[in-house]
């Protein structure tokens, strides 16, 4: 039975804590003080609940908790240095005029999350820093699933979130959702961090099979939380379109035997289209509120030409390759030029394709990027130039570090060397 | 991890009793709330079964049952898709929907790709190509 409350306190904990510590963040000002009166309240529950049961909202049970002790560390004057002495008198001046109870709890929590949003994903946090914040305190997240996703040890995780609390508090980062301008810049380091923990799970090449795809589903729900707090931003919804998009292909994109498939090799039956149809509204969304779109909305984009194809071979290549134009204008980048090669080779012609990845040539942040000869040996294998295509292929095969991407290259590269028809990629 | 939570069906729900503004707002919420914790994928309601048709599969015959179906207890009136952490995440979200009257909402987990292993059988898979080379074919035509 015990074992049973336990769990149900765990389940309300993960519902309620993002909501509770941006309460309580709105009230003491400090991000830490807040996870520390949360922390106290989960106590309190865990105490409690298993006698008297679940109460009917728990969640307004919790904050009640929170606040009250909030007050008793003001009035016992306990942990009254400064800083404190400072959140005692704004609280006190603000409960002056305070609503009840009842009407705290039920103050509109939109704000208050944004803000926390905000305030965990500040610049002056570096990004792990931000990442282990914001999962720890929004995704509610232990310490432990923390440094287990990320393949970490929990202490340097423990120490990276008690160092981010105190910079935030030394730094003084205001709790506020920044207006204008700013709310922009802002949301793409929030963005930012939300796409790194995607990828993290995404891109997982080690590590333990359940905790990943689990963190790529973390991200896709903050994600969503952060397009109901701005819906008017298009790059949320952009966000969450290209999450959405890129996670439904996540069960097609290896084989049974754990070999990587590409994209245009993958069947198409086994994306997820319950995540293709949410990823395509997203995008819409971020299309209907107008403008330019931004990096992530034309990544999702992309992904949606890859997505509305039936087959590969229905594949919108030209509108692909204008998309990557677009992108190469807004967020220029070698990788980015080499897709745009590839769209392009196969929209308009292998030539046009060669041309754009010769450009790359010396690029020295794609020496050693073995994609850039197989795009290239693929390119000139297709203009029937067996000879440099072979040699193309084994130079990508003696790059890459990984075994089986190594056999599909040498295979190739022994396909153009037989003189074998060109290729139909 | 995915849940699909079934609403199931009672008199009122297969009498084709639309709910009141008040149902409707109160439910209203709760989707709203389900919607900006980022864990609601899908959700619908569902007709009554007197609109539904179930086809029975006996060797090689089909035979079309028109509704409505008599066993009230094992019909749906809608669901939810919910992406949790945990049964115990789902169960906590539901016991927060706005029901009452014996309502009784079953909570069951979605297969996962991985759940079945080995990929789409040699012969689902045979099947899926034929099919998309008869697109094809009739696209082309």
């Amino acid at each position: 039975m015990a074992a049973d409350a336990a769990r149900a306190i765990e389940a309300v904990w993960r519902i309620e804590a993002p909501r509770l510590i941006a309460g309580l963040t709105r009230m003491v000002r400090d991000v830490g003080l807040a996870e520390d009166l949360a922390q106290d309240a989960l106590v309190a529950a865990l105490e409690r609940w298993p006698g008297s049961g679940v109460p009917d909202r728990p969640g307004a049970w919790l904050m009640a908790t929170a606040r009250n002790r909030a007050i008793d560390l003001i009035r016992r004057g306990r942990r009254l240095d400064e800083r404190h002495a400072e959140i005692g008198r704004d609280l006190r001046a603000r409960q002056l005029t305070a609503p009840d109870l009842a009407a705290a709890v039920d103050f509109p929590v939109e704000d208050d999350l944004l803000g926390l949003v905000f305030m965990t994903c500040h610049p002056v946090l570096s990004a792990d820093a931000r990442v282990a914040l914001t999962l720890r305190l929004l995704g509610g997240l232990t310490t432990r699933e923390i440094a287990r996703a990320f393949l970490v040890a929990e202490a340097t995780v423990a120490q990276r979130i008690v160092r981010a609390k105190r910079t935030l508090a030394e730094a003084r980062v205001p709790f506020e959702v920044p207006g204008g301008e700013e709310l922009s810049e802002r949301l793409a380091s929030v963005l930012e961090v939300v796409y790194l923990v995607f990828n993290e799970g995404y891109a997982a090449t080690a590590g333990d099979d359940w905790t990943r795809p689990a963190l790529c589903e973390e991200a896709m729900r903050l994600g969503r939380v952060l397009a109901g707090l701005a819906p008017r931003e298009p790059e949320v919804h952009g966000l969450v379109a290209l999450m959405e998009l890129q996670a439904s292909r996540m069960r097609a994109r290896v084989d049974r035997t754990g070999a990587p498939v590409l994209l245009m090799d993958q069947d198409r039956a086994r994306w997820d289209h319950v995540l293709v149809g949410r990823g395509l509204a997203a995008l819409q969304r971020a299309q209907e509120l107008g403008g330019a779109l931004g990096p992530y909305a034309l990544q999702a984009a992309i992904a949606a030409c890859h997505a509305r194809a039936r087959t590969a071979q229905e594949t919108d290549w030209a509108g692909i390759a204008a998309l990557y134009d677009a992108l190469a204008q807004l967020r220029p980048s070698p990788v980015v030029e080499l897709n745009r090669a590839v769209a392009v080779g196969m929209a308009f012609g292998p030539a046009a394709g060669l041309e754009l990845a010769d450009a790359l040539a010396d690029e020295p942040s794609l020496a050693g990027y073995h994609l850039l000869p197989a795009v290239r040996a693929d390119l000139l294998e297709r203009l029937g130039r067996r000879d440099a295509a072979r040699a193309e292929f084994g130079r990508a095969a003696t790059m890459t570090a990984n075994e089986r991407e190594r056999a599909v290259l040498l295979a190739r590269a022994a396909g153009a060397a037989d003189g074998g028809g060109p290729s139909p990629r | 991890m995915r849940f699909m939570v079934l609403v199931k069906a009672d008199e009122q729900t297969e009498a084709g009793r639309m709910p009141t503004a008040r149902e409707l707002e109160a439910m209203g919420r709760f989707n709203e709330e389900l919607m900006k914790a980022g864990v609601l994928l899908a959700g619908e309601g569902l007709r009554p079964s007197s609109e539904g048709v179930r086809v029975r599969f006996e060797g090689d015959r089909r035979t079309v049952i028109d509704g409505p179906f008599a066993e009230t207890k094992e019909l749906l009136a809608g669901f939810w898709l919910l992406q949790c952490a945990s049964r115990d995440e789902v169960v906590e979200w539901i016991k927060r929907a706005p029901f009452d009257g014996g309502a009784e909402i079953e909570i069951r987990q979605v297969f996962e790709a991985e759940d079945f292993g080995e990929e789409l059988s040699p012969e689902a898979r045979a099947a899926e190509e034929r099919m998309r080379a008869e697109l094809e074919r009739r696209a082309a035509g």
